[in-house]
């Protein structure tokens, strides 16, 4: 297993606010990789990063062997492609899927696009007939599906995850993580997750990351997470939090 | 049409999986149709615009009299009657067709303008909105430098070191007139630039270039558009006022601000040379207002389902 995205000492700095300070991490070839911590941690901007979309001040990245530089070239976005948040912020509100999904295959000169955009609708569960909706007239669980279904249509091979259920209801989230899943097991995808559900990202990550304040904690597999077998005291209280908002 | 193939086509069109692109661009249009025309008022303005349209294309068949030869000897300044709808000018020529092939100008003065100002304003507005930084700064003390003259002493520099006729108007209404569209345009942008879905499309690898003009000005169009259109009434009044001043259109032209100008001497005793160019141009100023306040209903992006 080689480390498909290596980040060390990553520091950003937005206007002199260290977003993140010195973190450091590597994910290897076909995992899914967990961010954990609470709002303001870092682990956004730490995505966002990767993506080119924060400023970097020190530190390297690289991703598939290759060192990022300032700038992003469109190969990069071939291989990496993120899922935001919100879904209703997310699909522009002129267009229709259709024209969302041929926008990457344009700006890349893909030409067999009439074939991608179905197969891409109906790898997320969404039919033809959604293939000329506007964005208003899907709901927040099709939305983040199209959201999906355009960071799939470059075939990427790394998806980077920003708590892309977080704005969902309970059972939409279910079924979107469910989808999320499938695709990266029949696509072999690298998958970095941002969360802040602990049940949600012991699900779905072998291995994690716990971030406060802009540092990382520590670094623990699922398993470790569940048997509680944490070093970290902030950890410790991550997990008595999410217990007790599952008791309640 | 019978009543159910109507009722058909109305679910059509309103339908919330349509089949093709056509159908979800004129699903779209037709919503936005709807909400227009519930605008009773809004539906006059259009009337009167396409009223104009029309007369305008028609000029040579509607008019009974020549716009520029009169008749010097027996018909001038006659008061409306049968014959001469409208009047006639000192110069014996009808005033009803004057203003019938005025109509042309007016349209020719807006629509040039509409088409020179509004592009300029689009593309410096969101240029410098997304662009941000220098580039920002410097578009915008530019349009400012440019928004602090008044438009009609602008203009009027302008036409003085142009020469004076009706292309010299229309280029300095149109240099004057697009500060306040780049100003929409850029603030417009600059609510837009920071969303996800302008995010995802930088992540999609897409150039700044491509950005602007595919994803951020589709959103500033609507607003441009009603701006443009309530701007309208403002532009052949600038127009009128340069023909009036002797800066604009020159005689013979039968530009209604011109007519005024040289119907001010008989003002008083033959109201009708100056009132009825007047008349003209209140009407089809209050015509471009009606439908903007129309369109503005209609198109504006932050009401209803938009």
């Amino acid at each position: 297993m080689t480390a498909v995205i290596a980040i060390e000492g990553l520091e950003v700095v937005f206007d002199r606010f260290r977003a993140l300070k010195g973190v450091s991490l590597e994910v290897r070839e076909g995992e899914s990789y967990g961010l954990v911590g609470e709002s303001g941690s870092g682990k956004s901007t730490l995505l966002r990063a990767i993506t080119g979309l924060a400023p970097v001040s020190s530190g390297t990245i690289t991703v598939n062997g290759k060192r990022l530089g300032k700038t992003r070239d469109k190969a990069f976005y071939r291989e990496v492609q993120m899922v935001f948040q919100d879904p209703y912020g997310s699909l522009h509100p002129r267009q229709t899927v259709d024209r969302l999904l041929q926008e990457p295959l344009a700006i890349h000169g893909i030409a067999d696009g009439e074939k991608r955009i179905e197969r891409a609708l109906d790898e997320v569960g969404l039919g033809k007939g959604f293939r000329f909706r506007y964005a208003h007239q899907l709901s927040g669980g099709q939305r983040q599906r199209v959201a999906i279904a355009r960071a799939l249509i470059l075939e990427p091979s790394i998806l980077l995850l920003d708590e892309p259920t977080s704005a969902l209801d309970a059972s939409v989230q279910a079924e979107v993580l469910n989808l999320l899943e499938e695709v990266r097991r029949r696509r072999k995808l690298t998958f970095l997750m941002v969360s802040h559900d602990l049940a949600i990202i012991t699900h779905m990550c072998e291995r994690l990351m716990v971030m406060q304040n802009g540092e990382a904690v520590e670094t623990l597999t699922a398993s470790q997470l569940i048997g509680h077998r944490v070093s970290a005291d902030y950890t410790r209280n991550l997990l008595r939090a999410s217990e007790g908002f599952v008791r309640v | 049409m019978s009543a159910e193939a109507i009722q058909s086509r109305r679910a059509w069109l309103l339908s919330d999986r349509p089949a093709s692109r056509l159908q979800a661009r004129l699903g779209r249009a037709y919503v936005a149709w709807r909400r227009f025309s519930a605008n009773r008022l809004a539906l006059v303005g259009l009337l009167i615009i396409l009223a104009l349209v029309m007369v305008a294309a028609l000029a040579g068949v509607l008019a009974p009299y020549s716009a520029t030869v009169g008749d010097l000897k027996n018909a001038r300044l006659l008061a409306p009657s049968a014959t001469h709808w409208f009047g006639t000018d000192d110069l014996g020529r009808d005033i009803y067709s004057r203003i019938i092939y005025g109509s042309r100008w007016t349209l020719y003065v807006v629509i040039l303008v509409a088409i020179i100002a509004a592009p300029i304003g689009l593309l410096v507005g969101t240029i410098a909105g997304y662009a941000g930084g220098w580039t920002d700064a410097v578009l915008m003390r530019v349009t400012d430098i440019f928004l602090a003259f008044p438009k009609l002493v602008l203009a009027l520099a302008f036409v003085a070191a142009l020469g004076p006729g009706i292309e010299n108007a229309v280029l300095a209404i149109a240099i004057t007139s697009w500060p306040p569209y780049a100003r929409i345009a850029r603030a417009e942008t600059l609510t837009v630039r920071n969303s996800d879905y302008i995010k995802a499309v930088q992540l999609m690898g897409a150039s700044p270039f491509r950005i602007v003009l595919r994803h951020i000005m589709p959103l500033c169009i609507s607003s441009l558009i009603i701006r443009v259109t309530l701007d309208m009434a403002g532009i052949i009044l600038t127009a009128a006022g340069l023909g009036f001043l002797g800066l604009g259109a020159q005689p013979p032209l039968p530009e209604w601000g011109t007519m005024i100008a040289s119907g001010r001497r008989f003002i008083l005793d033959q109201w009708w040379v100056a009132g009825a160019p007047g008349f003209a141009i209140l009407i089809v100023s209050l015509g471009f207002n009606l439908l903007g306040d129309g369109l503005r209903d209609a198109l504006d992006p932050r009401s209803g389902d938009q």
